[in-house]
């Protein structure tokens, strides 16, 4: 009895999500008249607009991903070994982007970095570039932070260090050679989740006027029939594929602890 | 010495988070002149933003609760309805995508479902002769947009309350079966007493996610649909309310609320803590 | 007649088989330990008895009633359990109050009731705290209280005992047994731990791989061990190899040393049980002579561990201030209580 109820909860809500990644997929393919084709999936694809604003987002994305983790795992690292005391506030402060919305973070860039404050870094493209990956990196902070740090704490890097210090290896070899590798899979984890945030992201790029994934998909769905629900299907695919690669990193890690 | 170790953490932040709210929420206070003032707060108090704050407000109070209604049923059906250990994992990372499906992709899922050609209104009125527009529902709405924050509101609740259902020890349930509870009256007397913290917890931060978003709301509405983000990227864009300041005033009102909701958030999750311990 | 029967109890979980035709009568009144290593099936049979696992075959009577198709609700049982399980979210007065509060108890009765298990418990000032602000041993009371209120037919604990320190563990299993004795509720009692077992039970069962090993009170367990599992799982028991020369006398050959054991043997070579108290420096009985390889101090006790026709034996002494152990590498002469020899299977 209770089965049955658990059942018929699970098919509805999956019904809720099922029917319109179906409907999506289905425009997508209704480009030419009265059959299913990939037309408006070779449109987009040969579209140069498309190659240059997803390129430019994978690179964003990916400069995201190697600054944030430059940045994250020395800090979690040196958090937990020399400042514990210090957990909560820094915890506090990895939440703070999803409180404030990233709207009201652009917002702020433009009026204090723009071409009459001491760091005009609107002034030029790669200032905005800057700009914008310093935005992305707050936007994944939460995620890479919480998941470098869980991936910390189940490794005694407290031990693991005094070992190495004792054996004569200097902080580099160590954050490189022996920390790194063992959280590998959790700041794979925070990258791919990342990666999707980048990808998909509008606001930020939109309101610095960057050629970003994000504001194409906006252009096209205002000019476009049905190129726009192959660019969904082409996203959702993506953010598929990242998820899907941080439980199969996750699964088959040996000697990495989950 | 060891407070050096987090300098460029600390830098990043204050650089990249800290000033620019700062800015902003200072930039609420000011004149254009520079003096203090409460004129720009006091002029969101005009018809128009208070009816936009107050939308916003209503789809994020709505699609929050749903999304906590039908995440929970979900994720207790799957970790308490007795159904094969193989569904969780796979609903877990289902959950992890779809949270993050937001945006302009999920805005033409939905098109393609509920909007005028979509998928479900087509077949409602082919099979059943139901004709939605006809009932004045629009997808470029209040419940259009509720509905569709829902794909990614379902999924949070779901990834937050998975493990706090998982919490609930099974000799909770076992001593409350010994000493003559029914089903009803140990859910009532334990088990969501339990839960509620989490449950409001995450209700307020499902709130102050949907506040926030942009995306989604602008692909779907275009502007017809005037909730605060979109006034506010209108206004950031190109100063349509003719006082910059005015944008200052609306970034800090949209900061206090979901600053609020976040507040609830960690104090109700710190109390449930302290329970479990 | 009995209180509560159990009777030809099956139960598997897939392919394995973890209680093969268990049968027991208990008397009203009485307190029953399951005793047995991890995967015995002590467990399972209390969970049956308690109506969370429902028996594969066979019978379970409590007060003449036959449970077969009840729940746990409808048992009238009290459970405690080895994570104490109280209640995070409610009061100590509100967890002890709980089985009364959902039976509709009017609130004075609850309270006064409340009030007297508190007080049984040696708790009386607690009932305003939350689970998280007592101790472990606390909480367990507070648990037992919770499972007692009610006034259930059977008391069921399952190790409650094993997750507290060590000290705790003393004092709270003497508490235990003095409350089960002022209220007469019949208990059955799991656990691991053959100290707890010996020193609570009014009869003990031995479980080993799903079947009742043994039942008896702690001392026919102890001194009369049926068979090899039971000798070697309850106390240490050391093991001689011993040549019988007159099976009619009980004469023996251990190595070059002889000694009767004024019983009827069987032939050839056997193996006798001996407690490390059954061979004494001192006293009467027997005597064998044996060499020290060995010696530990273990407070009130010292154990020597003893050299003789090549086997090693431990021997048992309570320390006496004054008189000095003998020192490794000595002759000790040691008596045999001949009537503490246990003859096991070959």
């Amino acid at each position: 009895m209770k089965r049955a109820a658990a059942w018929a909860v699970l098919i509805v809500g999956l019904m809720y999500f099922i029917v319109p990644l179906i409907g999506m997929v289905e425009f997508s393919l209704s480009m030419r008249r009265g059959e299913y084709s990939l037309d408006a999936y070779d449109i987009v694809l040969g579209d140069p607009q498309f190659r240059r604003t997803f390129g430019f987002s994978v690179i964003m994305a990916l400069l995201t991903i190697i600054v944030g983790m430059a940045l994250v795992v020395p800090t979690a690292y040196w958090v937990q070994l020399k400042l514990p005391r210090l957990r909560p506030v820094i915890e506090f402060v990895t939440l703070l982007p999803l409180v404030i919305p990233a709207i009201v973070i652009v917002f702020g860039y433009i009026r204090l970095y723009n071409t009459s404050s001491i760091l005009p870094l609107t002034g030029s493209i790669w200032g905005t570039n800057l700009l914008l990956v310093m935005g992305y990196m707050t936007l994944g902070l939460p995620y890479m932070y919480r998941a470098v740090d869980t991936g910390m704490r189940a490794i005694d890097i407290t031990t693991l260090t005094e070992a190495a210090r004792s054996l004569g290896a200097g902080w580099g070899t160590i954050l490189w050679r022996l920390i790194l590798p063992n959280v590998l899979v959790s700041v794979l984890s925070g990258a791919f989740v990342t990666f999707a945030i980048v990808i998909g992201e509008f606001t930020m790029a939109a309101l610095l006027n960057r050629p970003a994934f994000g504001p194409y998909l906006q252009l096209m769905g205002a000019n476009r029939a049905y190129e726009p629900f192959a660019l969904a299907t082409i996203a959702f695919l993506v953010t598929w594929a990242c998820m899907g690669l941080i439980q199969l990193f996750t699964r088959f890690s040996r000697h990495t602890p989950k | 010495m060891a407070w050096l170790g987090i300098l460029p953490f600390a830098l990043f932040i204050l650089m990249f988070l800290v000033a620019p709210t700062l800015n902003i929420v200072i930039g609420a206070f000011r004149t254009p002149e520079g003096g203090f003032t409460l004129a720009n707060i006091a002029g969101l108090f005009t018809p128009s933003i208070m009816a936009s704050y107050w939308i916003s407000i209503k789809i994020s109070v709505a699609s929050a609760a749903l999304g906590c209604i039908v995440g929970f049923g979900m994720a207790a059906a799957v970790v308490l309805g007795g159904l094969p250990r193989g569904i969780r994992a796979p609903l877990l990372t289902f959950s992890g995508v779809a949270s993050n499906f937001a945006g302009v992709p999920l805005a033409f899922a939905f098109l393609a479902t509920m909007g005028p050609l979509g998928i479900v209104t087509v077949f409602l009125r082919t099979e059943f002769g139901i004709n939605l527009r006809a009932y004045g529902f629009n997808i470029l709405s209040f419940w259009g947009l509720t509905i569709t924050y829902l794909f990614f509101q379902i999924p949070l609740m779901i990834l937050i309350i998975t493990p706090a259902l998982d919490a609930l020890k099974r000799e909770w349930r076992e001593a409350a079966d010994c000493l003559g509870a029914t089903t009803a009256q140990y859910w009532r007397m334990v088990a969501l007493p339990i839960l509620t913290p989490t449950i409001m917890g995450t209700f307020a931060l499902l709130f102050a996610n949907a506040f926030g978003a942009v995306a989604t709301a602008i692909a779907l509405t275009g502007s017809s649909l005037n909730i605060v983000p979109i006034m506010l990227f209108a206004q950031i864009r190109g100063d349509v309310l003719g006082n910059p300041h005015l944008g200052y005033a609306m970034a800090f009102g949209m900061i206090a609320i979901t600053g609020c909701a976040n507040l609830i958030y960690i104090g109700l999750r710190m109390r449930s803590e302290r329970w479990l311990k | 007649m009995t209180f509560l029967t159990l009777s030809n109890l099956e139960k598997s979980f897939g392919p394995t088989r973890v209680v093969k035709d268990f049968n027991l009568d208990v008397a009203a009144g009485e307190f029953i330990s399951l005793l047995g290593p991890s995967g015995c099936g002590k467990t399972t049979v209390l969970r049956m008895v308690a109506g969370f696992e429902p028996a594969d075959a066979g019978r379970i009577v409590i007060d003449g009633r036959d449970v077969a198709g009840l729940g746990p609700r409808q048992r009238d049982i009290g459970m405690v359990f080895q994570a104490y399980a109280l209640f995070p979210n409610l009061t100590v007065a509100q967890n002890v109050g709980f089985g009364l509060k959902v039976k509709g108890t009017p609130a004075s009765r609850i309270a006064a009731r409340v009030e007297e298990m508190l007080t049984l418990i040696g708790l009386p000032e607690m009932g305003t705290r939350y689970p998280y602000q007592l101790s472990g041993g606390q909480q367990q009371r507070v648990a037992l209280a919770r499972a007692l209120a009610p006034s259930p037919k059977v008391l069921l604990l399952d190790e409650p005992l094993s997750a507290l320190d060590a000290k705790i563990r003393v004092s709270l299993r003497t508490q235990i047994r003095e409350i089960q004795k002022q209220l007469g509720i019949t208990t059955i009692f799991v656990t691991h731990d053959q100290e707890e077992a010996l020193s609570l039970s009014d009869r003990i069962v031995v479980m080993n791989q799903g079947i009742a090993e043994q039942v008896g009170t702690p001392h026919e367990i102890y001194n009369a061990p049926r068979t090899g599992f039971v000798a070697n799982f309850v106390g240490t028991l050391n093991t001689l190899e011993v040549e019988v020369l007159d099976p009619a006398t009980g004469r023996i050959a251990v190595g070059d040393q002889q000694v009767t054991l004024g019983r009827p043997l069987p032939q050839g070579r056997i193996t006798l049980g001996l407690r490390p108290e059954a061979l004494r420096p001192d006293g009467a009985g027997e005597a064998l002579t044996a060499r020290v390889i060995g010696m530990d101090f273990l407070g009130s006790v010292f154990r020597l561990r003893v050299s003789m026709a090549g086997q090693v034996l431990a021997v048992d002494s309570f320390t006496t201030v004054g008189v000095s152990p003998p020192n490794i590498g000595d002759m000790v002469t040691l008596r045999l209580n001949t009537q503490a020899v246990l003859i096991l299977e070959a």
